[in-house]
């Protein structure tokens, strides 16, 4: 993919004062345009499977559900107590109570038994078929969305040039993280290791992990691929990692939002919906003087 | 329920940004669209066709689902639905120990069927212990023991237009204004000749309890529960939707379930 600079003097009136920034193309419109069908189809799959995990709000560890035996590890549920009913959350045995959240939740002097409070469902009441329709559909749109991106990506040199970690990734590790810890962002072309392990762990891990467990809760494709569940340590497992993925990728969202929010929230929004994006003045940052090369 | 207020507006202002700036004004936005019927509801179920088409292309018409061993039959077959019918013709025919009931073969085959439970336990039989997943995200493994449904089609024939064997039983789901629905269902033929489709009559090596069905259920291994009948009392082969309740294909489907429940 080209990669145009243009001088600050080209971009306008309403560019900002410092003349030795620079706007560059960073962001192709493929990386752009999956982005926002990414951005929209997680938000749906997300709130869909929430209302889909209300209708069984456990997780457990193995093939099957102990009925008979416990291997349940995660549970969300209700429980009457002498201060009347309360929500609680029980993760590996330790107990919470989460009352107006998870468990028990709802309008005041109307709340209900329920998992995922319904702010968080789609729909908003309960309702597993409409959930699965539209968990089912954003999966296709996700599932394609992620071949497209990977196969653009690989045509226009956006993993290997942007995403690929190379042996100076690991030496800016450190002062990375001390960077990201004080909030300090240096605005380069080049993504910082940071963000190279957090898109990069999203795009060929947490999302490819999330269609592979999906695929092997599903009692056809356990005809097509049994090995799945095999390797996954079966189907309930597979289950529970869909979930634990689930929270990874609502964590990855959360940082990312506070990510933009700290690094300039404006120039990161133009360079994701138009490409652009203003560079720190180079005169003034070694470093970036030379990553930027 | 301040508290409750201020991570509801922060959640939404969240989702907001995170469905690039659809403006939401809670997740009860979407509530009057996907209802069935509704335009956006229909859009979407589009997928299911999808789905339906890619599940079929990949597993073909005789991939098996995955066998246990005894070892995984760890508990009683958790039971679901309907686990103890209410109607008067199913409790008469359980306090005879269904010596009265026959299971029924109808509709568009050339030879019409009336079998009683022994002339059904002295055809050939298939005992598989399989996993059973729920709708709901649940899985329980056991053990069934029933005839290939596969045998006793081909003793009634079936004719060429047939498309799908429908399912009628004899418990209760749900009322209505015009009446009590009893539990219904329909397979297709590809599902229905799978060499795992059995009408079983046993359960972990003991007579199929009336909590999962007894006399007689379904399984249909590379599908979810809702497509396993319990209570059965007549198979009838048809070649459409239409007279099936609603005309989606079985009581779940005239619910908003998919049709096909592979996935």
């Amino acid at each position: 993919m080209e990669s145009v600079a243009r001088s600050q003097s080209a971009t306008g009136p309403d560019a900002p004062v410092s003349s030795d920034s620079t706007l560059i193309y960073r962001q192709s419109r493929w990386t752009r345009l999956t982005h926002w069908i990414w951005a929209i189809s997680l938000f749906f799959m997300l709130l869909s499977g929430l209302q889909i995990f209300n209708a069984r709000p456990q997780l457990y560890i193995g093939k099957q559900s102990g009925f008979g035996y416990n291997n349940t590890i995660f549970e969300i549920g209700a429980e009457n107590t002498s201060a009347g009913p309360r929500g609680y959350t029980e993760i590996f045995g330790h107990r919470f109570d989460t009352t107006g959240v998870l468990g028990w939740s709802g309008p005041p002097g109307n709340e209900t038994a329920r998992g995922f409070p319904s702010w968080a469902t789609i729909p908003s009441y309960y309702d597993l078929g409409t959930a699965r329709v539209v968990h089912f559909f954003f999966a296709w749109i996700l599932t394609t969305t992620l071949i497209v991106w990977l196969v653009a990506s690989l045509v226009n040199g956006h993993i290997r040039r942007d995403l690929a970690p190379r042996l100076d990734d690991l030496k800016r590790l450190p002062r990375d993280i001390v960077d990201h810890a004080k909030l300090k962002f240096h605005h380069t072309r080049e993504y910082n290791t940071l963000q190279k392990m957090a898109y990069g762990g999203v795009l060929f891990v947490l999302l490819p992990l999330m269609i592979i467990t999906g695929l092997a809760m599903s009692p056809s494709m356990n005809s097509v691929l049994p090995f799945l569940n095999e390797v996954l340590g079966g189907r309930q497992t597979a289950r529970t990692i869909h979930f634990t993925v689930m929270l990874l990728l609502v964590g990855f969202f959360i940082i990312h939002i506070l990510m933009i929010l700290a690094a300039g929230p404006i120039n990161e929004l133009r360079s994701i919906i138009t490409g652009w994006y203003r560079t720190d003045p180079p005169a003034h940052d070694d470093e970036t003087t030379e990553r930027s090369a | 329920m301040a508290k409750f207020e201020i991570s509801r507006r922060k959640f939404l202002t969240a989702a907001s940004l995170g469905a690039s700036g659809i403006m939401l004004s809670g997740c009860d936005a979407f509530d009057g669209q996907l209802s069935i019927g509704g335009g956006l509801r229909s859009f979407l179920e589009n997928a299911n066709g999808l789905t339906y088409r890619a599940q079929r292309l990949l597993a073909g018409r005789d991939a098996l689902a995955p066998e246990f061993t005894e070892a995984d039959i760890r508990q009683a077959q958790r039971p679901n639905g309907v686990t103890a019918p209410d109607d008067d013709t199913y409790k008469g025919l359980l306090a005879n120990n269904f010596a009265d009931w026959r299971l029924e073969v109808s509709g568009l085959v050339e030879k019409p069927l009336s079998l009683s439970r022994e002339q059904l336990q002295n055809m050939p039989s298939r005992t598989q212990i399989t996993r059973h997943d729920c709708v709901e995200g649940w899985s329980c493994i056991a053990k069934w023991t029933g005839t290939p449904l596969s045998l006793v089609l081909d003793q009634a024939v079936v004719k060429p237009q047939a498309r799908y064997v429908m399912f009628h039983c004899l418990d209760t789901i749900d009322r209505s204004l015009s009446g009590d629905i009893k539990y219904y269902g329909t397979i297709d033929l590809i599902d229905a000749r799978h060499p795992q489709t059995i009408l079983a009559y046993g359960l972990n090596g003991k007579p199929l309890p009336v909590e999962n069905g007894a006399p007689l259920r379904v399984r249909v291994e590379r599908q979810l529960g809702y497509k396993m009948p319990k209570y059965l009392y007549k198979i009838e082969l048809v070649d459409g939707f239409a007279n099936v309740g609603g005309g989606r294909g079985g009581y779940w489907e005239d619910n908003g379930y998919d049709w096909y429940g592979g996935i």
